[in-house]
């Protein structure tokens, strides 16, 4: 089997936004939705503070809350792992939105772009009418991944078919790859260092890993 | 360098289901309570079957004007194996059918077939809450019970007092304000029970500090419908205790849903269980912002 995640080094990411930035332009979302963002959280009391940037996107669960509450099946898992949306099917009732612990679902009614009424140049090519009314989030840029099956290049290895916000990560804080296949870069990740997964207590099963520091 | 809205760690209140979904909650709560009381209780107005059909209507078409694409509704019927929400759908129109033809004399007998398909539905409407689990108010365990409790109250509310109109002597008799009153003592243990639920449990601090400033007034407002309600047991002259009970209680059990589906509806925020080292040592105390 192959189960498609995400490994995030937290010990590596600067906070600088490249990802947010990369998949807006991968993904053509409008105004206000970001399918990634990265978290800026401060912990801790003066003198003894932390500051920490958390990259964050659809979880891609292995136990999708959205998806067994989705009352059409427009919320589906692939083999791989990657949950996905059907936008053809969707009601845009957004009951997967209030299931999801990660709010990490977004729906826009009507059009809207960057600079009033009228699209970009980039805007207009990306624009899908398909997406709006609907729920929409991130795929692990799904196209790139399935183009893999194709080429017989690696996810995650190959920019190609990895992600657009793994390949843009300045500070290589972001790894995207097989978690069943014991020698991905992803396994070996998790294997040397201690990790969590965001509220893995409510049974999501999530698909990205968060790095803390290296094991032993 | 911030994001807009990267200041959102902690919870806050989703903004997906707004009144139209507390609609279908409200009214489909109401509706399905009337149904159920029209069932059990001898001498209900035959009325009260359309009546109810009508409410679980409304909260239908609450939802409708919420979804993104209301031409394609239909699609909501596809997923009854996992989804809430499909399974209500799919009791809906046998549920709106029956309840509409008991009034039909000949159909009469069908009063018991829509009871148990209305306490199906309000069972869906209290499942498919608690089954998102991404906001704390709604998955406790003991909103399922609360839902279930202040539906079933609504509809004796509406019952009762269609029943004042329709049979005034029926209304004032004790063994109409009985239900009542045990209904309304029923939905104050199961807000208290809620409470300290989530209390217990844990929940987000905005959530906690909204339901500690609202349910007291909630609480209060049914202790005097209950306290009406046995006023009108211990002296059963006239209808106007158990009519004022019966308005409270359909008011406040609207008040309480209105509530937990718009109000008291705090995401999970974000949460980290460590934080991490640079360079050597171990990793730091986790935060859990709003928490």
């Amino acid at each position: 089997m192959t189960r498609y995640v995400m490994v995030v080094d937290l010990r590596r990411c600067t906070g600088c936004q490249t990802c947010t930035a990369a998949c807006k332009h991968a993904n053509g979302t409008p105004p206000g939705v970001q399918w990634r963002r990265v978290l800026d959280i401060e912990t801790g009391v003066f003198p003894n503070v932390r500051r920490t940037f958390v990259p964050v996107s659809c979880m891609h669960c292995g136990s999708p809350p959205c998806m067994d509450v989705c009352p059409t099946g427009a919320t589906y898992q692939r083999d791989d792992g990657r949950v996905a949306i059907n936008y053809d099917v969707c009601i845009g009732c957004a009951y997967c939105a209030v299931a999801c612990p990660y709010q990490q679902r977004f729906k826009v009614q009507d059009a809207q772009f960057a600079y009033g009424a009228e699209p970009t140049a980039a805007e207009e090519r990306q624009f899908d009418p398909a997406r709006l009314g609907v729920s929409t989030k991130c795929t692990f840029c799904s196209d790139r991944i399935d183009r893999a099956r194709e080429t017989g290049q690696v996810p995650g290895v190959d920019p190609d078919v990895t992600p657009a916000c793994v390949n843009s990560c300045i500070g290589t804080a972001l790894h995207f790859g097989d978690r069943d296949d014991p020698q991905s870069n992803v396994s070996t990740l998790l294997r040397e260092n201690r990790h969590f997964r965001m509220h893995e207590e409510l049974g999501t099963d999530p698909g990205i890993y968060y790095l803390t520091e290296t094991d032993g | 360098m911030t994001v807009p809205n990267s200041s959102r760690i902690a919870p806050w209140r989703q903004t997906y289901w707004d009144w139209r979904a507390a609609g279908n909650f409200i009214f489909g709560g109401t509706g399905t309570g009337t149904l159920v009381y029209a069932a059990v209780i001898p001498g209900a107005p035959p009325i009260l079957g359309p009546l109810g059909a009508a409410f679980v209507t409304c909260g239908l078409l609450c939802v409708w004007f919420e979804i993104g694409r209301p031409w394609r509704a239909l699609n909501v019927f596809l997923r009854p194996r996992t989804s809430w929400m499909s399974r209500e759908a799919l009791i809906a129109p046998w549920l709106i059918a029956t309840g509409a033809l008991e009034a039909v004399p000949r159909f009469a007998a069908l009063r018991i077939v829509a009871g148990l398909l209305a306490l199906a539905y309000l069972y869906c409407q209290a499942r498919m809450l608690n089954a998102a689990r991404g906001l704390p108010a709604w998955r406790h365990p003991r909103a399922v019970p609360l839902m279930v409790v202040t539906g079933l109250t609504e509809g004796a509310g509406v019952g009762v007092l269609v029943g004042s109109l329709a049979a005034p002597a029926i209304a004032a008799a004790t063994w109409v304000a009985w239900p009542l009153a045990g209904l309304l003592a029923l939905r104050i243990v199961a807000v208290s029970a809620y409470r300290r639920g989530l209390s217990r449990d844990g929940a987000p601090q905005n959530l906690l500090r909204d339901l500690s400033r609202d349910a007291p007034k909630r609480l209060v407002v049914d202790a005097c419908a209950l306290l009406a309600a046995l006023a009108q047991v211990a002296w059963p002259r006239g209808s106007v205790p158990i009519d004022v009970a019966a308005l409270l209680a359909v008011a406040v059990g609207w008040w309480w849903k209105h509530a937990i589906v718009v109000r008291l509806s705090y995401n999970q925020g974000f949460a980290l269980p460590l934080t991490p080292v640079r360079g050597v040592g171990v990793s730091g105390p986790g935060a859990r912002p709003g928490w």
